[in-house]
């Protein structure tokens, strides 16, 4: 019984038409088996395709390859049994609780009076009792949530799909729910069978799963795959449960050092938009007490209140500098990256800027042909043909943007985007 | 960007204040003041000799460019109008409460009306010569783009974020200065916008108010409208489609050569910081911004500007600061006994022209043929909505699709319908169809696309979510349509619903009657009411029309149309 197999996904592949011809990979080969009673977490930093992974299961979306069965079904459109909670609540906010929560009974082929006892009944269990002709606007965030549940468990699905359903409540907020949820999956209060939960927050995975599946970027791929034995309840202040952390934390910063390789080099390196200041934020906080120049990061993660996807691109900027070192769950100052942290803001450019010069090739490029111009002028379609050589459009115009905003804050060249030329002479 | 409803949508009271009637008695006694002129002006112009237009495909190029060139100077006027009574409106409270009702009224007046009622008036201050005449289109369209602009612009001053004008004030930038670098830039994007939603109307008017008889007063201003009424008398459907044909070509380079770059560059205006997802791009624009040639005759102005901002010294002590030289109170009292002198005035000329000349049984004979259209106009909004809804969110729901019908429809309606309608009486006369029915789609022809075009946008700015939800639970068939697309979709239908019944109103004057060749076909109602004293030149009745139609725009307006655009922006607004 709780064995039963309900869903299975064999090697699933989804890519999207790029607008210049040829595909863009976002999944390729991906795995995944879903038991009777079991909460599988998928894990990954924001563009990991974690997100159209479950709209491929939800069968929002079909995959280019690969196939995905449902109690041994084929998934090829919208199941029954199969019900989804998303990020952003989703609620239509011309119904009343009552009326979200019915809207998918509505669809079912069931009488009208059985339609209003389930709701009620589902309203009630989720902790929304009282709430019922309240329209979302009235309701705060927590509460909307609480009905994207109650609407998605009313239809009694056997899987239920959320997608970073706690990621838009406050800290606070996200807490007293989760709990909540566990409190009712623990006691099998619930009408679902199985949960697949997607998150970027790696205690939030530790806490809700069975198993925790690491996604890589570019194309998405299950990378690892970690069982969380702790027994539920869960203590966040358990030793196994920070052991987990960090383990999950140094298998994910090592895939990072690992996909670098794939990430290019020269022109075709592509860079993800990280602001100046994060990065020199990130040196300041690295460099001062308690942590003198090398940090935890699930440690320095909870000092600065960052999410992992906002802090590993931080770090890999930091590495492509050389201005520092991720490896093994730690971040690491170089001595260019404490220099840095000592230097006043000329100096800081300095560094900023030589470190531009001779690590980031499409940095020197651009000021090698800005030199050699008797105008000192370039237009940005030059280079984005260029990098069209090496990756698609979008990750083309992203990576100069980075090195635009990375270029100004060294003052290395300067850029109008009125007129999209790339120029050294600053304002005066 | 959404567009603004009529001023008497945005107000949130239902019931006309003092400020309301004194506005409409204002406007009424205006237009009687204008009626009164005209009638003992329409004698000694009657001998204007009229212009013969050729039908010759070969001058309308020449005639397009007349057209454009009027279009451009009333924008011009249009703006600047917008700047100084929008401004005033914002600045002076006490001027606010008499001047955004007076907008209100001005936008429920017939535009039609306004040309029947000024053209002679235009005519006397050149008597004999064509540029009276010039005037007189030149305010036509005007008064067709003028009301929502100020309107667009007033709001915006309204709202500039306090943070904004605190830090002006801290840099010593006085209200000149403020005006220049603060408000007019922040209240550029709409503008902008509004500016080319009025455009839409302006084609049509501006091609109305070429050829026009008042009385015995006949004007024919070379350009594109009066060749197409060049060609409806002469019978000849070739000429009509040249025109129609130049009317494309000229609305596709205004779009190119004007708007498009105006509305990229107001783009850099807009306050909040997020990277717009698809930015306004125009390859006119980017040659501009290139080119230094601009720069360098832009530069003498700026500086000349820059020097105005310095003007007065920005170093005050408060303490030296001189007393008004009238209390407040003092200034409320002059300034309501001359609203309450403006009033009287305008009630005196009112009474003049009217009384004797009309009795109640020319009231009652109005009312009820505005009922008529009335009647009329809601059936074809109820049709056009029956029709354009469904294929509406049907398109809005699928981007690509959307991509290539959004520009297609504010295309249509910014063309002049009223081009079109020589083809369709052509029509009507061979089928010889009743004219009460048959002419009443003309009407909306230009009008329906604000509904498509409006349904199609609320229709793609549905968030994927909940879109997903609906899949992901399996709503389908008429369930879908009743608790999902239509309620997604219903805000944006109720703006394009206003806008589209504003304009059939306006455009009934016009579709209520309409010739081809010595045949007219007329409707009964309040256009063709309006249209036949017009051109017998009774300025008595004009007026009556007049007033009645803007009364059932302003009634429609306030009691169907605001309830329930709050109705919907409250409860089906997503956000």
């Amino acid at each position: 019984m709780a064995d039963t197999i309900l869903l299975d996904v064999h090697n699933v592949r989804r890519s999207f038409p790029k607008p210049g011809g040829g595909e863009l990979l976002v999944l390729d080969g991906v795995e995944l088996t879903l038991k009777q009673g079991e909460i599988v977490g998928l894990l990954g930093r924001s563009g990991s395709g974690k997100s159209t992974f479950l709209r491929l299961i939800a069968g929002l979306a079909q995959p280019q390859g690969g196939t995905l069965s449902y109690l041994g079904h084929p998934i090829d459109g919208p199941a029954g049994g199969i019900a989804m909670v998303f990020q952003g609540f989703a609620l239509f906010p011309w119904l009343s609780v009552l009326e979200n929560v019915q809207l998918g009974l509505e669809a079912l082929d069931i009488p009208p009076s059985e339609i209003r006892t389930r709701a009620l009944a589902a309203i009630d269990l989720i902790g929304l009792d009282g709430y019922e002709s309240a329209y979302p606007r009235e309701l705060s965030g927590g509460m909307r949530q609480r009905v994207g549940f109650a609407r998605a468990m009313v239809v009694h699905p056997n899987i239920l799909l959320m997608d970073e359903p706690f990621s838009a409540l406050d800290v606070l907020t996200a807490e007293n729910l989760r709990t909540d949820f566990l409190e009712l999956w623990g006691e099998k209060q619930l009408p679902i069978k199985g949960v697949i939960l997607v998150t970027h927050n790696i205690e939030e995975a530790v806490l809700m799963c069975d198993r925790v599946l690491l996604f890589s970027t570019n194309p998405g791929r299950i990378a690892g795959e970690i069982k969380i034995d702790i027994p539920r309840p869960r203590d966040r202040t358990d030793p196994r449960f920070e052991n987990y952390v960090d383990q999950i934390y140094t298998e994910m910063t090592a895939r990072q050092r690992a996909q670098r390789i794939d990430r290019g080099t020269g022109l075709g390196m592509l860079m993800t938009h990280v602001s100046p200041n994060l990065v020199s934020g990130l040196i300041e906080a690295v460099a001062a007490q308690p942590y003198n120049g090398k940090a935890d990061l699930p440690d320095i993660a909870s000092d600065l209140q960052m999410e992992i996807d906002e802090l590993f691109p931080v770090g890999e900027a930091l590495q492509t500098l050389r201005l520092g070192e991720v490896e093994g769950g730690d971040i690491k100052l170089t001595h260019m990256g404490k220099r840095f942290a000592d230097g006043e803001m000329n100096e800081r450019k300095e560094i900023f800027s030589r470190a531009l010069m001779s690590q980031v090739p499409l940095a020197a490029h651009i000021r090698r042909v800005l030199d050699e111009r008797a105008s000192h002028t370039a237009p940005k379609r030059r280079f984005i043909d260029e990098l069209e050589d090496h990756m698609t459009e979008a990750a083309a115009e992203e990576t100069l943007r980075t090195v635009v905003s990375w270029a100004r804050f060294g003052e290395l060249f300067s850029y109008d985007d009125e007129s999209e030329t790339f120029s050294l002479e600053n304002p005066t | 960007m959404k567009i603004l409803p009529p001023v008497s949508i945005e107000a949130r009271r239902l019931l006309p204040s003092r400020f309301d009637v004194l506005a409409a008695l204002l406007v009424l006694g205006f237009i009687a003041l204008f009626a009164d002129a005209s009638r003992s002006l329409i004698e000694p112009l009657s001998s204007l000799t009229r212009e013969r237009l050729s039908l010759d495909p070969a001058n309308l190029p020449g005639y397009a460019v007349r057209t454009a060139l009027r279009m451009l100077i009333a924008l011009g006027v249009s703006l600047v109008f917008t700047l100084t009574y929008a401004t005033w409106a914002a600045k002076s409270q006490r001027a606010g409460t008499l001047l955004v009702p007076l907008l209100d009224i001005l936008q429920s007046v017939p535009i039609l009306g306004f040309i029947s009622i000024t053209v002679v008036f235009f005519l006397s201050l050149a008597p004999g010569k064509i540029f009276g005449a010039e005037l007189a289109a030149v305010f036509a369209i005007f008064t067709s783009q003028a009301w929502n602009m100020a309107f667009s612009f007033y709001q915006s001053l309204r709202t500039v974020p306090e943070e904004l004008t605190e830090a002006g004030r801290m840099f010593g930038m006085n209200a000149w200065a403020r005006f220049w670098r603060i408000e007019v830039p922040f209240g550029m994007p709409p503008l902008v916008w509004n500016m080319m939603m009025s455009m839409s109307g302006g084609w049509f008017f501006v091609t109305l108010s070429e050829a026009i008889s008042v009385g015995h007063t006949t004007i024919a201003l070379p350009g594109i409208g009066s060749y197409i009424a060049q060609a409806i008398i002469e019978k000849n459907l070739h000429a009509i489609f040249w025109a129609i044909g130049t009317m494309l070509i000229v609305i596709l380079i205004y779009d190119q050569l004007l708007f498009r770059p105006l509305v990229a560059w107001a783009d850099r205006f807009r306050f909040d910081n997020e990277d717009s997802e698809d930015q306004p791009e125009s390859w006119v624009l980017n040659v501009v911004r290139r080119s230094t040639l601009m720069d360098r005759i832009a530069a003498p102005f700026q500086s000349f500007m820059h020097r105005t901002y310095r003007f007065s010294a920005p170093l005050r002590v408060p303490a030296l600061r001189t007393a008004p030289a009238i209390s407040p109170r003092t200034a409320d009292i002059v300034w309501a006994l001359f609203l309450v002198l403006l009033a009287a005035y305008a009630l005196w000329r009112i009474y003049e022209l009217l009384a004797g000349a009309l009795g109640w049984s020319d009231i009652v004979a109005a009312l009820g043929l505005g009922a008529i259209t009335m009647l009329r106009v809601t059936l074809l909004i109820a049709l056009a909505s029956l029709i354009w809804t469904p294929i509406g969110v049907y398109v809005g729901m699928r981007p690509h699709l959307a991509h290539i019908i959004q520009p297609v429809a504010q295309f249509m309606a910014a063309f002049p319908a009223n081009l079109l309608f020589p083809l369709a009486v052509f029509v009507i006369v061979r089928l010889s169809l009743n004219p009460d029915i048959a002419l009443s789609p003309l009407m909306v022809l230009g009008t329906q696309w604000y509904i498509l075009f409006n349904v199609i946008a609320g229709a793609a700015a549905m968030p994927r979510e909940l879109r997903d939800v609906g899949t992901n639970l399996q709503v389908k068939g008429w369930l879908w349509w009743r608790k999902i697309a239509l309620p997604a979709v219903f805000p944006f239908y109720v703006t394009g619903a206003i806008t589209a019944s504003g304009g059939s109103w306006n455009a009934s004057i016009v579709a209520e009657v309409a010739s081809w060749g010595s045949q007219t076909l007329r409707a009964h109602g309040l256009g063709a009411y309006i249209a036949d004293a017009t051109a017998a030149g009774d300025f008595h009745k004009i007026v009556l029309g007049i007033a009645t139609m803007s009364f059932f725009v302003v009634v429609v307006n306030r009691l169907f149309w605001r309830p329930l655009y709050w109705y919907a922006e409250r409860r089906y607004r997503l956000t």
